[in-house]
């Protein structure tokens, strides 16, 4: 990792000066590397101003747009400069090796953490995502990891916990219930004895697609998923893989993390490479192969890749 | 909140075969978490699910009861005065106070801490209450009522905004708080009381009443059928109205079974409490208004614990804090609401004391108190480690800790096997919480 210093005296804020002219024509097939290379252009002094004149361009704008995030924790360096756009409709895929930032940079969507440098723009706008609610507020959902369910409660009060339906200043049981029951239908989860089990008693598999449920059953307009297949069987991996592609039918926009490079090519239209906390790639998912996603996951470079499309980023590699 | 979600149109959508790929492979510890009111048919599988459930931990109201009706027939079989209506009278007089204070604890440990100051805090604001009381200008007894709830759960909330801020052990912070409180009930009692030799008189009145008073006969009866039917009611409409939404309820049988119970317990205490247990010639008869003031906590706190998004939040902070977290709830809100109303609980434990010792004194063993107060949770099912137990499991601890105390000073053994005795159970309690904890997360 470069010193923080080298990094900032570096010009790497090409992306933010240039996406706002080129992202509206380039914003439907994204350009291999688009947000990725901009260390060798040259930098501009006035993000800020110009970020939020790409809002009102034209509906072709993503609906979530990273300009320039970075995230230290003290000293430690966890995202530098990263550029993403993600688009309604499509499922990005974001890899890296462990601890190249990933689980940060959902957090720092989902407003678990914020940022300290860059902006989130959302739907053109700039967000400020301070706590969680802020960004469910904006129709940001994320399924962690570690699933983030209370043991404790049953089926239906985890998948509305912090949404509860109120009626006469009384939990509406019922309403919830049969909302739960619904949705969890919808997602053929079919073996859940009782929508008021304790999730404690579920399954990985189980828990998995309550967590899921969780997430989509608010209408959410960004549903990040972050390793959502790491503890599944195979039939199960289907089943979510299968509802990623619904939720990207209906026109919204997912995140997967995924350490699973043959989930991330079966799911995923767009492919966002990190590594040590850069954003060493960005493109569709087509443009990458198996063993190209490697080379970039590892050194940050790929000459597979060179070698048929978009120039790799020597910007980022040649720090490390 | 509706289904129109983006999952509507998911029900059209071909789906691939994968019906039962989330197979449970453990129906066992699937049901074990489960409430069996919703996952069961009929009244043997209730029985069953009930029983897989009674080994986790989790199992509601009825192994307290029956450990409670082991204990009273064991002192019962030991003095024939135990039964009498004398003495149940007496004993829920003793059982009151150790129930509500009791109550106050179940708010804090259900999110994991814990509040050691409310023992003398309690006091402190009784202190007030009786200061304000005084002749020859006695306030109006609501505002010295109010004054005596306010103090100790604005102390309560203080601490509870100290142990979420700085994110200090509570368990640390409201000892300092228990010290702080006793220096504060001292330095109080001096103004209050300065020739007092540290103790304040309750003046008779409405709250002096609260023990020694009691609804009138005939009263009771109407107060008790009410407070049945209206329970009976509320469950039999709730099942109606989720079978009517087609979900599952429980079996009839099980709700008239609960509602029976409920009607058993209400004439036996209206039946002790009109008998005559009057010394002599003197006739006293009537429950006494104490009860009715605990049964009215423990149904408001309930209604507050397992009806509403705040009940639903100390849950599920208890639970797992970083999902709550997540979920978008205020961790610093809920938790100094619920220190708060933990105190304001124990404001009204300190009022029922002072009722029935009939002042306050800077002599009282908040310590010992607090330490009942926990134990009466413990004992009723409230875990130690956040997340599971009810209010009624209070008011139930607390009727086994006050049992064991009146039944052996009946006896007439002294404090030795008092303590010993609550240290038994007590640590059996929290031997059965701690194992079905442990159970719960490696099932």
């Amino acid at each position: 990792m470069t010193t923080p210093s080298a990094d900032d005296a570096r010009p790497a804020n090409a992306g933010r000066a240039s996406a706002p002219d080129s992202g509206p024509d380039q914003a439907r097939e994204p350009d291999i590397i688009e947000q990725g290379t901009p260390d060798q252009v040259a930098p501009a002094q006035a993000p800020t101003a110009q970020a939020p004149a790409a809002a009102g361009s034209n509906g072709d704008q993503p609906l979530l747009r990273l300009v320039d995030v970075g995230k230290s924790f003290g000293p430690v360096r966890v995202l530098t400069r990263i550029n993403l756009d993600i688009p309604i409709g499509q499922v990005t895929a974001v890899v890296g090796d462990n601890g190249a930032g990933k689980s940060t940079l959902i957090k720092t969507i989902s407003g678990i953490y914020t940022q300290d440098e860059g902006q989130i723009l959302w739907e053109g706008h700039q967000v400020h995502l301070h706590t969680p609610k802020d960004a469910t507020d904006l129709g940001i959902a994320t399924v962690y990891q570690d699933l983030a369910l209370a043991d404790n409660l049953d089926i239906v009060a985890n998948m509305f916990l912090g949404h509860e339906v109120v009626k006469r200043f009384q939990l509406d049981e019922i309403a919830m219930e049969k909302t739960a029951r619904k949705t969890l239908a919808d997602l053929s989860v079919v073996t859940v004895r009782s929508v008021r089990q304790a999730v404690g008693s579920l399954s990985g598999g189980q828990r998995q697609a309550v967590a899921v449920a969780r997430a989509v059953m608010r209408e959410a307009k960004l549903v990040i998923l972050d390793e959502p297949t790491a503890a599944l069987g195979v039939t199960q991996t289907r089943v979510v893989l299968d509802l990623i592609k619904r939720l990207k039918s209906q026109n919204i926009a997912v995140i997967v993390i995924s350490h699973n490079l043959n989930d991330v090519q079966s799911v995923a239209d767009r492919i966002a490479v990190l590594r040590l906390g850069r954003l060493v790639a960005v493109g569709p998912a087509s443009q990458y192969d198996a063993e190209s996603i490697v080379d970039l996951m590892t050194t940050g470079t790929s000459k597979r890749l060179a070698a048929t499309s978009a120039e790799p980023s020597p910007g980022s590699s040649s720090d490390h | 909140m509706t289904t129109e979600g983006p999952l509507q149109d998911f029900a059209q959508a071909p789906l691939p075969e994968t019906s039962g790929s989330f197979e449970s492979d453990d129906t066992a510890a699937e049901v074990a978490l489960s409430s069996p009111d919703v996952i069961a048919d009929s009244l043997g599988e209730y029985a069953k699910i009930w029983l897989t459930r009674v080994r986790n931990g989790d199992s509601g109201a009825l192994p307290v009861i029956l450990g409670l009706v082991v204990i009273v027939i064991y002192f019962q079989a030991r003095s024939s005065l135990f039964l009498s209506a004398g003495n149940l009278v007496n004993l829920a007089g003793q059982a009151a106070w150790i129930a509500v204070l009791g109550m106050a604890e179940v708010f804090v440990l259900l999110l994991g801490e814990i509040d050691l100051s409310i023992g003398y805090t309690a006091p402190l604001g009784a202190t007030f209450t009786c200061w304000l009381l005084l002749p020859p200008h006695p306030a109006p007894w609501p505002l010295a009522v109010l004054v005596g709830l306010a103090v100790p759960a604005i102390f309560s909330g203080l601490q509870g905004l100290i142990v979420t801020r700085l994110r200090l052990p509570s368990f640390v912070v409201t000892l300092a708080g228990q010290l702080l409180a006793l220096g504060l009930l001292l330095e109080v009692m001096d103004s209050a009381a300065p020739n007092g030799g540290g103790t304040i008189r309750l003046y008779p009145g409405v709250l002096a009443d609260i023990y020694s008073g009691s609804v009138s006969p005939v009263a009771g009866w109407i107060v008790m059928a009410a407070a049945v039917a209206g329970a009976g009611s509320l469950f039999l409409v709730r099942d109606s109205r989720r079978r009517a939404s087609n979900l599952t309820a429980p079996p009839l049988s099980v709700t008239l079974l609960k509602i029976a119970a409920i009607a058993v317990a209400g004439v036996v205490v209206v039946l002790v409490g009109n008998t005559n247990r009057g010394v002599g010639f003197t006739v006293v008869r009537g429950v006494p208004w104490v009860v009715l003031v605990v049964v009215v906590v423990v149904f408001v706190w309930s209604v507050l614990l397992g009806r509403t998004r705040f009940g639903r939040y100390v849950y599920a902070i208890g639970g797992n804090a970083e999902a709550a977290r997540r979920a978008g709830i205020s961790l610093t809100r809920i938790r100094v609401l619920a220190f708060t109303l933990c105190g304001l609980t124990a404001g009204i434990m300190g009022i029922i004391y002072t009722s029935y010792l009939g002042s306050v004194s800077t002599g009282v063993q908040g310590g010992q108190l607090v330490l009942l107060a926990v134990a009466a949770a413990v004992i009723g099912g409230v875990s130690l480690f956040g997340g599971r137990g009810k209010m009624l499991g209070a008011v139930l601890g607390g009727l086994i800790v006050a049992v064991i105390y009146n039944g052996l000073e009946l006896l007439g053994l002294g404090a030795a096997p008092q303590y010993i005795w609550t240290a038994v159970v007590l640590l059996a309690a929290v031997t059965v919480d701690t194992l079905a904890r442990r159970r719960s997360t490696t099932a």
